[in-house]
């Protein structure tokens, strides 16, 4: 990426300027220099006790391990590696509730979680466990008295996504522990898109599971974690049998190279976050300003200051999302309007805020990143800009507002 | 989404967009979608006393296939009859802009969006002689 070309014109870049870092990173170069050497030269099967070769291997993962417990305060021995938070939160679901269900057949998440988890809860329900589905604030955080009503004597768990992939807003995950431990029931949270953004620390917030997802925090993609904690002991069923690895919780050889990789991106991740921190919540504050100065009728979908700060997520009334995204095609973003989902449905992140349809069909989701540029952040508040003028030109709902008229009076022939 | 040229280039440069005076006899307007759905497309016609549509407008809300649709829809229907134009098929639309099956229920509003303005334009113009009247 050269950052000293002026992107106009025809010197606009061949590649879009990424700006979708929650869907996913790149890999940290110093991450894929770490990683190599485990592909050709230490290639071994960490399992093999018998030679250098294993040992190596294992060696390199264990200090992996390491480094991942400390970037969320736990011990290594909590740390099973998986392919993905995908992964992580199947098992900690379904494992969790598989082990508790002949005492405790209930778990309590909310709307507005990854689809992982929303589809192994509906998943447990064919199975016969009970699932409460909690709704959120306006802003995307979860009412804790509604939370502390909705457990039973019969809640096994409890997850609750600490960083919402959609709006970035980050969830009380201290005061959700302490609600938690005080009622005796497991804290899991889906943390892909937190871990090595916000501080964490699964002690100070009595957390007990933990996904973490390598591909989200610079780190290669088809490696992730699921925190376990030992004290006290969290029961689970594993979903992957096979030769007992990680301690029994799942099978399988472990990719040497990836968990270096997920171990290096932590390290990095836990050194400079306060910088990245600082960094990014300009870059984030100069991009929403740009935008709001120039464009009326632009509105944060979730709170401001509960929020990664490499999250924007902005409904730009009477322009639809994907006809916008196409205007901005030097830029990769992402939308939550119902066009851009094979579905047709609007993002049901955004509906469970309270996000009126017509509103979640005009959303852009931009992240930013550790590789963003101030130039790229110039860059895109003049291409969204111009964009959204030129389609509000275009929109017949911009023209009746104009005019004065009231959208919401008016009887639409839906076909 | 992958879009054909065609799509691309109607999205780019659409024809026809602005608008028309709506309370001029000679002018019917379509309204047509729902912002809840994320479509909605105001077309208009212009016509002559002999029935043929001088003009058309069209302003849309809505992804790129919505506005190529729109956009080619005004394009078709100039110089064509009121009767002419009634025949315009989704499918016509859908195939000239090779739309992607998930998106083809675009080029169905659009249809409707020609059927809507036509049948404004009729009911003003109710008194008209012969030939709008059926």
């Amino acid at each position: 990426m050269n950052s000293t070309t002026e992107f106009r014109g025809n010197n606009a870049p061949a590649q879009p300027i990424y700006l979708d870092y929650q869907a996913t990173t790149p890999t940290d170069p110093r991450v894929v220099d770490a990683m190599l050497p485990y592909f050709t030269l230490k290639f071994g099967n960490p399992h093999s006790r018998n030679h250098q070769h294993g040992w190596d291997a294992e060696a390199a993962v264990e200090h992996a391990r390491r480094q991942v417990a400390s970037i969320i305060g736990a011990d290594e021995r909590e740390i099973v590696f998986t392919s993905g938070a995908t992964e992580s939160n199947n098992l900690a679901l379904k494992g969790v509730m598989r082990f508790h269900k002949d005492r405790r057949n209930h778990m309590i998440t909310l709307v507005t979680e990854h689809k992982c988890v929303l589809d192994s809860a509906r998943h447990l329900e064919m199975d016969g466990v009970d699932v409460t589905y909690l709704p959120v604030k306006q802003n995307g955080l979860v009412d804790l008295d509604a939370l502390k009503a909705a457990i039973t004597d019969k809640t096994a768990l409890v997850s609750i996504m600490a960083v919402n992939n959609e709006i970035g807003v980050i969830q009380p995950l201290a005061e959700i522990g302490k609600i938690c431990r005080e009622r005796g029931v497991y804290f899991h949270t889906d943390a892909a898109q937190a871990v090595g953004k916000i501080p964490l620390d699964v002690n100070a917030m009595s957390i007990d599971l933990m996904s973490i997802s390598g591909h989200k925090l610079y780190g290669p993609k088809g490696i992730g974690a699921l925190y376990v904690r030992r004290k006290p002991r969290v029961r689970l069923e594993a979903l992957i049998h096979g030769g007992g690895q990680e301690r029994g919780l799942r099978s399988g050889t472990l990719p040497t190279p990836l968990c270096v990789g997920l171990g290096e991106a932590c390290a990095i991740a836990e050194r400079e976050m306060p910088a990245e921190t600082e960094r990014l919540t300009y870059l984030r504050d100069r991009l929403l300003k740009g935008i709001k100065d120039a464009l009326p009728e632009v509105y944060l979908n979730g709170d401001l200051e509960q929020r990664i700060p490499g999250n924007l997520n902005l409904s730009f009334a009477y322009v639809e999302g994907e006809g916008l995204m196409m205007g901005i095609k030097n830029l990769a973003v992402s939308s939550g309007s119902a066009c851009t989902s094979a579905s047709l449905e609007p993002s049901y992140v955004l509906r469970a805020l309270g996000v009126e349809e017509e509103l979640a069909h005009t959303s852009l989701r931009f992240g930013i990143g550790r590789f963003t540029t101030e130039q790229e952040i110039d860059y895109a508040v003049e291409q969204v800009v111009a964009a959204v003028r030129r389609l509000r030109e275009m929109s017949p709902l911009w023209e009746m507002a104009q005019d004065g008229v009231d959208i919401k009076s008016i009887k639409w022939a839906e076909h | 989404m992958a879009y054909s040229t065609k799509l691309i280039d109607h999205y780019e440069n659409p024809r026809n967009v602005g608008a028309l005076d709506k309370g001029d006899p000679t002018v019917g307007t379509g309204l047509v979608g729902a912002p809840a759905c994320g479509d909605v497309m105001k077309l208009q016609i212009k016509v002559g006393r002999d029935g043929v549509i001088q003009d058309a407008k069209f302003k849309t809300f809505g992804c790129g296939s919505a506005i190529a649709s729109s956009s080619l829809a005004t394009e078709w229907i100039k110089g064509k009859t009121l009767d002419q134009a009634e025949t315009i098929k989704n499918t016509d639309i859908a195939q000239q802009l090779s739309l992607p099956p998930v998106k083809i229920h675009c080029s169905v509003l659009a249809e409707d969006a020609i059927k809507a303005a036509i049948r404004d334009y009729r009911a003003k113009n109710a008194q008209a002689p012969a030939k709008a009247a059926s």
